[in-house]
């Protein structure tokens, strides 16, 4: 439980630092915390963990995994913003610090074992997301996202709390094993509130994940944000909140999946089709890459409508997957964005010629997120596809793959714009910074790819 | 003494009526934040949300006996208040650029 005290102090540090004018001392301080915490969160790997803290958290080889994958990804995130944040303001170091907040929020999610924790840490992350997703305070898009953002997530913070009381009042417990022992010990005679609350914080949660019909919000929240704040919203946070769904579903309520893995599986195929034919007739990138992150949500969903010992693996390995390929997909945003000045698609155009590294890692990343063999989307939908298909759910898996064919459209035009089409550019200037988390990034996804055994039997 | 008293005045009316008024506080709640277009009332409709789930989590608690709904209480209470503080913060930024809190003039972004 150390990452999390070590990630609560780290922020505290970094507002001293920007308070004393350290700016160069930031991004170092920060990653050696971060890799401090993720030592600490390593060590605890098989430690044979029992609830602490009076029951409320479980640092389990579950929570590790998630929280080591989360705390990577903001590292390559983090540097991906060195001198993207001087030029909105010149208080960086909030900045770092609200990041770290967001981050303690889903490591509490992640490793909840009470309702009380995963209210508590779902607010921690969203109040911090607030603020990031509005800090251009002078544009107006921003503004206009950070709103939304905000009005949204309360509304269903407020639902997610009503479910959570509902199955207080049925079970009398907050504990996830309480309820799970409650719902055991009467499989006959389930109170009909113990129900209404478990759609209740289904409507809770589907809203924080961004799944259809709760995703109206995302693509003008993750549209609006700056790149770098959308790259975190729609990699870390979605993770972690499939890893806070995922726990609470497997631990509390399996016994009852009768009754909540048919409205799942409606809401996942919904998910699908939305994310996938409203991203085919997006213009902008960024946009497109939300409405992808939509799909992608119902991707995940799979591992919880098709609930098994398999499950988490199965989101570990997809989340994993897809928060590495997005983070190039935005890496290369931000790049191209600074020299054209548009989120177009069309801005890709002939960026082969003059960048083929870019292309090619940016190349890597949407093969990997259309899951093409050989990179480590497709061993992700692999794991999503079987678990389904042990259970005999035929008709998700065929959705799925119509799905997926669907979604190779999308995300061959960017490759076709940058190998194919040609317009007068000039050579974008890559930062090393960029070019060790790109390249990095695309290493990894390639890794996984070939050798799925690398991370696919963690959990 | 002082608390028995309360847990017995509380217990008079039957839990059933408190589902009920908070189903029904919980509702009104989300019409507001569904219908209204000035976003300080849909602000505060959340609040209401968030205020019947209090007011049925004392219920469920003073019914079992529990002190863990009322620590509930608490928590909702401090998170609230954090959320309004970014809210409000976030209402005076729109408000600052567009001299206007209506939420029709979010519009820039398309739904």
């Amino acid at each position: 439980m150390n990452t999390l005290i070590i990630i609560s102090v780290l922020p505290i540090v970094l507002l001293y630092l920007g308070l004393y004018k350290a700016q160069k001392a930031l991004l170092p301080v920060t990653i050696v915390g971060m890799l401090v915490a993720l030592g600490a969160a390593v060590m605890q790997w098989n430690d044979n963990a029992q609830p602490i803290y009076h029951g409320m958290m479980l640092f389990n080889n579950f929570s590790i995994a998630f929280s080591v994958v989360s705390i990577i990804s903001t590292i390559l995130i983090l540097m991906l913003s060195k001198g993207y944040f001087e030029k909105i303001s010149s208080h960086i170091a909030e900045y770092y610090a609200i990041i770290l907040f967001s981050l303690v929020g889903i490591v509490v999610m992640v490793s909840y074992h009470n309702l009380t924790m995963l209210f508590v840490g779902i607010e921690i992350m969203s109040v911090s997301l607030y603020i990031l997703a509005g800090i251009r305070k002078n544009d107006f898009a921003s503004n206009e996202s950070a709103l939304k953002y905000f009005l949204m997530g309360a509304f269903s913070t407020g639902f997610l709390l009503f479910g959570i009381t509902l199955i207080y009042g049925a079970s009398g417990s907050f504990d996830l094993d309480g309820i799970r022992d409650y719902v055991l010990s009467h499989s006959h005679n389930i109170d009909p509130i113990f129900y209404t609350g478990v759609l209740l914080i289904i409507v809770g949660l589907c809203f924080k994940v961004g799944a259809a019909p709760f995703h109206f919000w995302t693509p003008d929240v993750y549209e609006g944000a700056p790149s770098l704040i959308t790259a975190y919203m729609s990699t870390v946070v979605k993770a972690a909140g499939f890893a806070a769904f995922l726990r609470l579903f497997s631990a509390s309520f399996s016994s009852i999946a009768a009754f909540w893995s048919p409205v799942l599986m409606v809401i996942t195929i919904i998910t699908l089709f939305i994310g996938n034919i409203t991203a085919l007739y997006q213009q902008s990138f960024k946009r497109m890459l939300a409405f992808s992150s939509i799909s992608h949500a119902g991707y995940l969903m799979f591992a919880i409508v098709a609930l098994g010992a398999a499950s988490a693996n199965a989101v570990f390995v997809y989340a994993t997957a897809y928060s590495i390929a997005s983070i190039i997909a935005f890496g290369a945003l931000v790049l191209v964005r600074q020299q054209t000045g548009s989120d177009n698609v069309d801005g890709f155009n002939g960026l082969a010629r003059k960048n083929p590294f870019l292309a090619f890692v940016l190349t890597v990343s949407m093969l990997s997120l259309a899951g093409i063999p050989l990179t480590a989307g497709f061993i992700g939908k692999f794991y999503m596809f079987s678990g389904a298909l042990l259970q005999y759910k035929y008709i998700m898996v065929i959705v799925a793959v119509v799905n997926a064919i669907i979604s190779i459209f999308y995300y061959f035009r960017v490759i076709i714009a940058m190998y194919f089409r040609s317009a007068e550019r000039s050579e974008v200037l890559i930062p090393a910074y960029y070019k060790f988390v790109l390249g990095f990034s695309a290493l990894v996804t390639i890794a996984i790819g070939v050798y799925p055994a690398l991370i696919s039997s963690l959990i | 003494m002082q608390s028995q008293t309360v847990a017995n005045a509380i217990q008079a009316v039957p839990l059933n009526h408190y589902i009920l008024l908070s189903a029904i506080i919980f509702s009104i709640g989300v019409m507001g934040v569904l219908l209204r277009r000035n976003a300080i009332v849909i602000f505060m409709s959340v609040e209401l949300m968030l205020n019947s789930v209090n007011l049925l989590l004392t219920a469920f608690s003073v019914y079992r006996g529990d002190a863990a709904g009322q620590v509930f209480v608490f928590f909702i209470m401090a998170l609230a208040a954090a959320e309004v503080a970014v809210g409000l913060a976030i209402i005076v930024m729109i408000y600052r650029n567009t001299n206007s809190i209506d939420i029709n003039v979010l519009n820039r972004l398309k739904w």
